[in-house]
């Protein structure tokens, strides 16, 4: 019956209009302002060689930055991944009152410019803002330091991991919980045996986004990071600088390089997404 | 207990009902408060108090400096590209998002799957990497600008380059939206209209358009909401020439790094006092029309 079925409803599709006008306008937006733009990085790149590419990037401060890039970003993706976790349970399982409030806001970094996030943290953080006096009391420095950059990307990146791990949360059946409840489960184990690996996948996937968003991320970074060189100066920076200096052939290495090493990254995740699932 | 109960009453059991009491589900309520505690804590630290500043700093001198910020001609012309630069990238990557979903969702082809990727391209490239795209395009050394500088004139520092940067970075956002929700609706109500004697404009906004106007709203509000506060993508092509080339995200930049704190904490109230209503718009949205928008619509 299906068998039939299926191509006649298959032409039948093709009867809808505008297959033709509204494909073509779409390849031809997204290679004008997207493809061809962005093949155009990789063209120049290629055309310093491998060796062009290896000396911008073999320098200390490049490198410095790069790591500082992406170890900030992963901080503040873990980091994320433990408080998000937390937060979407207990948006999911508890109520509370401003509840609606809270959940209204955790889409905040996603509507709030990115320059006026940099400079409402570093008024917060530094030495005589409200939370960096308490801190400096304690004897930590947060504004102007690495740690600085670790908390604009952690706000850069709060909504992802949230988001991601909420609708999966609210899936999760209770009567497993229950069942492994009879069988003699402690709540803990239950937590941890039965509901976590249902989750798992999802917050692998909000430690991604956030930690893909966080790589790149220029705006509310600059303001708190201090910005000095070897310590505290990001890679997106380092181009912006290059730019400037008219050095684009270094600043297309340094992006080439971060472009690469992102996509290398959120490969490697979804293969291992791919695999815990399968598992 | 009578079978004509109505469903909705309240049914009296003879025992607590096991979901509210039953601790072998639920965590006591000493773990539940921190965990509560906890959540609210990274909320409001990362959050709340961020947002809350903005306002207490650009009201520290009181409200005259508060809005003798505004009068600053700079300030105005900030404003005034900001809302160009927003009114030609949004409505441009709005007949784009149509014309992609309607494509996408009511035909079949090969490549679709990598066709989408693409288009989701621009979300994982940084800001600074985007605006940098452009200027090995159009600046001095770019192999665009010979041709674009006697024919077209000038793109980078100046209004082009800036609407292009915007563009980009805002390029998928209302596609997305609307993808994966015309393709929940598939093309029985076009197909109904199109034998019904429609041509196909009709079918299109007399029948899609009423189907995903809410979910297309939803696009529009966060397209603005990045188009008006973009920052690193801006930067790079802007030159930042006062009065001419700054967006309001870059005045902020400049009044920040000339000390001029009250002014810059006033001109960013002004995108918080944006992302709010954004953010109020679209919690309304998600409340009232939730089924009405796509099922994946977070990114």
């Amino acid at each position: 019956m299906t068998a039939v079925d299926r191509p006649g409803r298959r032409r039948s599709r093709r009867t809808l209009p505008g297959f033709t006008p509204t494909l073509g306008f779409t390849l031809f937006y997204l290679g004008l302002i997207v493809l061809i733009p962005l093949a155009g990085v990789f063209f120049k790149a290629s055309g310093l060689g491998f060796a062009g590419i290896g000396q911008v990037i073999g320098s200390e401060r490049v490198l410095a930055a790069l790591r500082l890039s992406f170890g900030a970003a992963a901080i503040a993706a873990l980091l994320n991944a433990v408080f998000g976790s937390i937060v979407a349970w207990v948006f999911v399982r508890y109520e509370f009152p401003g509840k609606r409030l809270f959940d209204a806001f955790i889409d905040l970094p996603f509507a709030l410019p990115t320059a006026v996030a940099g400079i409402a943290l570093t008024a917060l953080y530094s030495e005589n803002g409200w939370i960096g006096s308490v801190l400096a009391h304690a004897g930590l420095k947060v504004a102007y330091t690495p740690l600085g950059i670790v908390v604009a990307m952690t706000f850069i990146g709060l909504p992802f991991v949230v988001r991601t791990v909420e609708p999966v949360l609210r899936e999760v059946e209770r009567d497993l919980e229950e069942a492994a409840a009879t069988l003699g489960a402690r709540r803990w184990q239950t937590v941890l045996r039965v509901i976590a690996p249902a989750v798992f996948p999802a917050l692998v996937t909000g430690f991604a986004l956030a930690f893909a968003r966080a790589v790149g991320e220029y705006g509310s970074v600059i303001f708190i990071a201090g910005n000095f060189p070897l310590v505290s100066e990001i890679a997106p920076l380092l181009i912006i600088i290059k730019l400037e200096e008219f050095d684009y052939p270094g600043a297309t290495a340094v992006a080439a390089t971060m472009l690469v090493l992102s996509f290398l990254l959120l490969l490697t995740i979804n293969l291992l997404q791919a695999w815990t699932r399968k598992k | 207990m009578s079978l004509d109960t109505a469903p909705d009453s309240p049914v009296r059991l003879p025992f607590e009902p096991l979901q509210k009491t039953n601790s072998v589900i639920n965590e006591p309520p000493l773990v539940r408060g921190l965990l509560i505690g906890a959540a609210l804590a990274f909320l409001s630290l990362f959050l709340l108090l961020p947002l809350l500043s903005v306002f207490v700093e650009a009201l520290r001198k009181g409200l005259g400096a508060y809005f003798a910020a505004f009068g600053d001609p700079e300030t105005l012309e900030a404003i005034k590209l900001t809302v160009i630069a927003a009114l030609i990238a949004v409505p441009l990557n709005l007949v784009f998002g149509l014309s992609a979903a309607w494509a996408i969702t009511k035909f079949e082809f090969r490549g679709k799957q990598f066709l989408i990727t693409l288009i989701d391209l621009p979300f994982s490239v940084s800001p600074v990497v985007a605006g940098l795209v452009f200027v090995l395009i159009f600046g001095a050394q770019g192999w665009a600008q010979p041709w674009f500088g006697e024919n077209v004139g000038r793109v980078l520092f100046s209004t082009p380059g800036i609407v292009l940067a915007t563009v980009f970075v805002t390029f998928p956002f209302i596609a997305r939206e609307l993808i994966p929700l015309m393709q929940e609706q598939g093309t029985e109500d076009e197909q109904a209209a199109l034998s019904l004697g429609a041509t196909g404009w009709q079918t299109f906004t007399r029948v899609t358009l009423p189907n995903i106007k809410w979910a297309l709203l939803y696009g529009v509000l966060l397209c603005n909401a990045r188009a008006m506060g973009e920052f690193g993508a801006v930067s790079v092509v802007s030159g930042h020439i006062r009065g001419l080339t700054n967006t309001l995200p870059l005045h902020i930049e400049i009044l920040y790094n000339e000390y001029q704190f009250v002014s810059a904490f006033a001109v960013a109230s002004l995108l918080a006092l944006l992302a709010m209503v954004t953010l109020a718009l679209k919690s309304f949205l998600e409340w009232r029309y939730a089924d009405q928008l796509a099922a994946t619509r977070r990114h």
